[in-house]
């Protein structure tokens, strides 16, 4: 797109700023690599559409290329919600799957993009090689170098943020957070992994751990008494984190602890995906 | 004072989906005054209500962060929300599932606010 066409856009957006212009004209700006521009246009685009599943997948394209998986995952995610055919939302999953290595989910969101829009740049070879590491040996599926929709999100960040601080079993292995922030105990308050750093980077994650089994009691109890039901979640801000504690399980704990810059709704959705892994963990450790 | 705090408490509980609210000593986890409590044992869910709030107030404490500015306790049926006052207090609410959590948490704030 010519810098003329982005201009006609602008225009046109500034004379209505209700219009949808605001897609073509983010994505412009994205494939310029005018990103801050672009989030701000999206974003602006998103606060009167935000049930608009194109407009999630925008910014989620816009994240991918700023580095926010984890954000751009949540927009995709967002959009899926909102259109469950989305071919672009399904694409990018697909590929931020394959980034982490989850072979098998990737080919499903990345199927999922290519039967809803089979003329997608890129996706039906995009299956074809997902297919073709899937169908290798595992200690060879790492040979496989070229992600296979990289133009979804580029430049590509490494898989696995970070490195272990405190030792156990990887649970949360290519979630974030998985050494840092997400913490997984039993009933009694005892690690069965993951981990969490204090702002001075010393480990806290056992200490932490045997508060919590507390607060789980408490928190069964109250809602008891209350006729609440079954209690759900545990939703703390503090003025410098916010932290999200449920049960993936009856018998195990998670809690999720971010920086406050992340919202409760966005700690939610992460608690979702991290007691997926959680559960499959226990299901596959008993 | 009294009528200043029980004028907060029915703030509260005016937002739609709010089924009571109260007021409670953070240390021993008693009530000091609460509204539209009717068919709620508030003493027993101000004293778990402390317990909770204490309990993550020590774990948030060997995390190395600050104590809870406001906590959220979601159930199938309800939640339950408080935010610390000063004076050693909680400013709690009890809620339906569909209330407006952002809405409450503002009045609870603000009757927080009010104790000061």
């Amino acid at each position: 797109m010519s810098n003329e066409d982005i201009r006609v856009l602008t225009v046109q957006l500034a004379a209505d700023p209700s219009s949808l212009v605001f897609l073509p004209l983010g994505e412009a700006l994205r494939r310029r690599g005018q990103l801050e521009v672009a989030a701000k246009i999206a974003i602006t685009g998103l606060t009167r559409y935000p049930e608009l599943a194109d407009a999630h997948d925008l910014l989620a394209r816009i994240l991918g290329d700023q580095g926010d998986l984890e954000r751009a995952f949540d927009e995709w995610d967002i959009a899926l919600r909102l259109d469950a055919r989305h071919a672009g939302a399904h694409k990018g999953i697909g590929f931020l799957y394959y980034v982490a290595g989850d072979l098998p989910r990737a080919l499903e969101h990345l199927e999922a993009a290519h039967a809803a829009n089979p003329g997608a740049e890129g996706v039906a070879a995009a299956v074809a090689r997902v297919r073709e590491a899937l169908a290798l040996p595992p200690s060879l599926s790492g040979q496989i170098e070229t992600p296979p929709v990289a133009h979804a999100v580029e430049p590509l960040p490494a898989p696995l943020p970070g490195g272990p601080v405190e030792s156990g079993p990887a649970v949360f292995a290519g979630l974030e957070g998985a050494h840092d922030g997400l913490l997984l105990l039993d009933g009694s308050g005892l690690r069965l992994g993951g981990g969490l750093l204090a702002p001075d980077g010393s480990a806290v994650g056992d200490a932490v751990a045997a508060h919590l089994a507390g607060v789980f009691r408490d928190a069964s109890r109250a809602v008891r008494l209350l006729a609440l039901g079954t209690w759900r979640s545990v939703a703390a801000e503090t003025a410098d984190a916010n932290l999200f504690l449920c049960a993936p399980t009856p018998d195990s704990l998670l809690l999720l602890v971010r920086d406050n810059s992340v919202p409760i709704g966005r700690l939610a959705l992460h608690a979702e995906r991290a007691s997926d892994a959680a559960r499959r963990w226990l299901g596959g450790a008993a | 004072m009294k009528t200043d705090i029980v004028g907060s408490l029915e703030t509260i509980t005016r937002v739609r989906g709010v089924r009571g609210a109260m007021i409670v000593s953070a240390e021993e986890g008693l009530v000091i005054a609460e509204s539209s409590m009717e068919g709620i044992d508030g003493a027993a869910v101000a004293a778990l209500t402390a317990g909770v709030i204490a309990r993550l107030a020590r774990a948030t404490e060997a995390a190395g962060r600050t104590a809870p500015a406001f906590v959220h306790l979601q159930a199938d049926g309800g939640a339950l929300l408080a935010v610390p006052a000063p004076g050693e207090l909680l400013v709690v609410a009890v809620t339906d599932p569909e209330v407006n959590v952002g809405l409450v948490r503002l009045e609870l704030r603000r009757a927080a606010e009010h104790l000061a």
